[in-house]
């Protein structure tokens, strides 16, 4: 008997008590109801509050002032090449007017070898959805995103979250994702708490990570 | 990881060792009070805990209870989504169903995500058996791994290393494994992080095969999730060309959307955090993007076992996020070691012997009992695992165990049997009282005072022995509840006082209004009988 067979068949053994029913009409689950009461405003205040926390840089922006903003998050990092502009790996799809002039673009693509990724001093995407309660941005790795390596590698990235993608909590952001697609959902700089169970920032990730919430 | 549970000694006896170690309790004690604070706070922030713990409850229960459905599902939505999926019945299959993969690709390394799968099954021992090193790539698994020490807690394998043995063990080892630490490394945190971060950064870029667990497994869409914290894990999942996961068959989850609700659970209850910094979610494999050839082990490894007791079978709603471990006063004491296996506190108190088989070997049965059954675990579990209730229902089936291995009566036996007869009868229960009132005035002058100023017994002669040698014995009342009930009726008339009560007389006047508090809080008393008295 192959082990799939030998472990489903015990399996179904180990369960002889249980009535040979529909699993949901065996098992109601019954969640919490939504909240409804949050304005637009006040979920996105919220959004940008608990990102805050974590120690993300977290600013407002509108369309006409990002390009500007990215800029200020750049200035004053060091190539990591030692001289020279700052590399900086932008995914297919991500706007170009949010590019400043002043940078050696990298296109991100599937053929971009990890180790030119690990040269690059930053990665800018956009992202799927925003996750207010728990200050989470979520990316889907679709348009404007990168593949999942683009922004891990890199040790600062610069997410333009606009503020229509920003939901009250975690149910509605699981509704509004496509499962088929990888998903990163990103809750702050790399941390650990392995050191006594203090939170540190920064371990293999992106040890700087910068919000930007565009409104209208 | 070198080290291995095995020939861990039962659990008083470890426990003992462990408790003379002054650094490891002030290390626990240190870093389970960071967490409990930090989880009761942000617990504290959400409403609607309750219906959550509910709701998680009820999603595993109906994956568990249809189990057999939903791995044929996950199978063939992994399959439709370009996974390999493989079966293994226990360690020995599933450690060779990786191995296979490993060499099958020609290489001489793997990196590893945490996982408490791998954990069990040792899968890194086998690994290197057959000439493949895995590295861990979790901070505390690096700990752990370049100490050539044993995890110790679920979470946070290191917990019972303070930042500057880490500096040691980072400065003494790293160089052995690759790129050294720094030799100006301080025990500061960061810096011992950013160590790390360089140490590994070389095997993260040319592994080519990743292992990894994982934490939930999506029947309906065939979608895998690890969470992690520090970017290791999105680096296992990412840049290697290969990767397998060794999954447990109690991870399965019946929809995506069930995803909501574990995620609201498990970072809250882990490590105190709303959300947790980084979840991958994945399904089979995405053309352009991530490892191109994905592979999935089912586990089983004795969780049908655990499945074949309706009692028990809760135990593998675990979503081992360990704080049970850090509210434990057990586990605080002793730290995990103790427990001897890679589960430890009160969920592998539970699970372990369930994985294991009771009656087998004295540490696993030792287990059970490493308790005071306080019932801290079943009130901060996210998936509400009543850990009380199967500890005494293991605990029962070790006993039962036991008396069919031996053909005498144990003492306790004895001891039980006679305590029913006594206590079977109104008379014979009187007459013991009144003996263990005379016997607890003599006891008074031999006892000594336990904190808190109660008078207790020191250790008891003879079979009773290794029932006294952790436990204080309270000396019994002078005069029994029921013959006081008797002689004053319930308190209401004041006869004169018995020469052990002389000294409370005067306070006596003022105690009516002392007793109305005492009615009022008796019914609060049976309010909260779903809290636990100690046993």
């Amino acid at each position: 008997m192959s082990a799939r067979e030998a472990i489903l068949q015990k399996a179904r053994r180990a369960l002889a008590d249980v009535p040979d029913v529909e699993p949901v009409l065996d098992v109601a689950v019954v969640r919490p109801a939504p909240e409804r009461d949050r304005s637009r405003e006040e979920v996105v205040d919220l959004f940008a509050e608990r990102v805050a926390d974590y120690r993300a840089v977290v600013e407002r922006a509108t369309s006409s002032t990002v390009v500007q903003q990215v800029a200020a998050a750049l200035r004053g990092r060091e190539p990591s090449a030692g001289a020279g502009p700052l590399r900086i790996l932008v995914p297919p799809g991500f706007p170009p007017e949010w590019v400043p002039d002043d940078v050696e673009v990298v296109h991100d693509g599937p053929d971009v070898a990890v180790s030119e990724l690990d040269r690059c001093d930053g990665v800018l995407s956009t992202a799927a959805v925003g996750i207010a309660d728990t200050g989470t941005i979520v990316l889907d790795h679709g348009e404007g995103q990168g593949r999942r390596a683009a922004t891990l590698v890199p040790d600062l990235h610069v997410c333009m979250v606009r503020a229509d993608q920003v939901v009250p909590a975690v149910p509605e952001a699981v509704a509004a994702l496509d499962p088929v697609r990888p998903h990163t959902w990103i809750s702050g700089p790399s941390a650990t708490s392995d050191i006594e169970l203090d939170r540190v920032e920064g371990v293999h990730g992106p040890r700087t990570l910068h919000v930007l919430i565009v409104g209208s | 990881m070198s080290g291995t549970f095995l020939g861990t000694p039962a659990f008083p006896d470890a426990a003992r060792e462990a408790l003379e170690d002054s650094q490891l309790r002030r290390n626990l004690a240190h870093a389970t009070g960071t967490i409990r604070t930090k989880r009761a706070g942000v617990v504290g922030e959400v409403d609607e805990w309750e219906q959550l713990r509910l709701a998680g409850e009820a999603i595993k229960n109906r994956v568990l209870r249809h189990l057999p459905d939903y791995l044929e599902q996950l199978e063939r939505s992994l399959t439709a989504a370009g996974a390999t999926v493989h079966w293994a019945r226990d360690a020995t299959e599933a450690n060779a169903i990786v191995v296979d993969i490993a060499r099958r690709h020609a290489t001489d390394e793997v990196v590893k995500v945490k996982s408490m799968a791998t954990q069990e099954i040792e899968l890194n021992d086998a690994l290197e058996a057959a000439g493949i090193h895995a590295w861990e790539t979790d901070l505390a698994e690096l700990i752990v791994q370049l100490g050539d020490d044993l995890p110790s807690h679920i979470l946070v394998p290191a917990i019972h290393r303070n930042r500057a043995e880490i500096r040691e063990i980072f400065l003494r080892e790293m160089g052995n494994a690759g790129r050294a630490a720094p030799d100006d490394l301080t025990d500061e945190p960061r810096q011992l992080a950013a160590a790390a971060r360089a140490h590994l950064r070389e095997k993260f870029l040319r592994a080519k095969v990743a292992v990894s667990g994982a934490n939930f497994a999506v029947a309906e869409t065939g979608t895998l999730t690890v969470v992690e914290s520090e970017g290791n894990g999105r680096m296992c999942l990412t840049l290697p060309e290969v990767l397998v996961s060794v999954v447990g068959i109690e991870k399965v989850l019946p929809t995506f959307q069930d995803l909501d609700v574990m995620l609201q659970l498990l970072p809250r209850s882990s490590t105190g955090e709303r959300m947790n910094p980084y979840t991958s979610t994945w399904t089979g494999v995405t053309p352009g993007d991530g490892p191109q050839e994905v592979h999935v082990v089912l586990l089983d490894n004795g969780r049908t076992d655990v499945l074949a007791d309706p009692t028990g079978r809760q135990a593998l709603r675990c979503i081992r996020c360990s704080a049970c471990l850090n509210v434990c006063p057990v586990y605080e004491r002793t730290g995990g070691h103790a427990y001897g296996s890679v589960y430890p506190g009160p969920i592998g108190a539970i699970l372990t012997p369930q994985l294991r088989g009771v009656g087998s070997d004295p540490q696993t049965d030792s287990l059970p009992y490493a308790s005071s059954l306080c019932g801290a675990c079943f009130e901060v579990c996210p998936v509400r695992i009543d850990i009380p209730e199967v500890l005494v229902h293991l605990r029962g089936e070790v006993v039962e165990a036991h008396q069919e291995a031996a053909r005498l009566p144990s003492v306790q036996d004895m001891a039980m049997k006679a305590a029913s007869w006594t206590l079977s009868s109104a008379g014979r229960t009187g007459a013991a009282e009144k003996a263990a009132g005379l016997g607890g005035k003599l006891a008074a002058k031999l006892g000594r005072s336990a904190p808190g100023g109660r008078a207790v017994l020191g250790a008891l002669p003879g079979p009773a022995s290794a029932w006294s040698d952790s436990r204080d014995i309270p000396i019994p009342a002078e005069e029994s509840f029921r013959s006081w009930w008797k002689r004053t009726d319930g308190g209401r008339s004041r006869t004169e006082e018995t020469a052990g009560d002389r000294s409370r007389t005067d306070d006596t006047a003022g105690d009516r209004s002392r007793t109305d508090d005492t009615v009022g809080d008796s019914s609060r008393t049976d309010d909260t009988s779903g809290g636990r008295d100690e046993a």
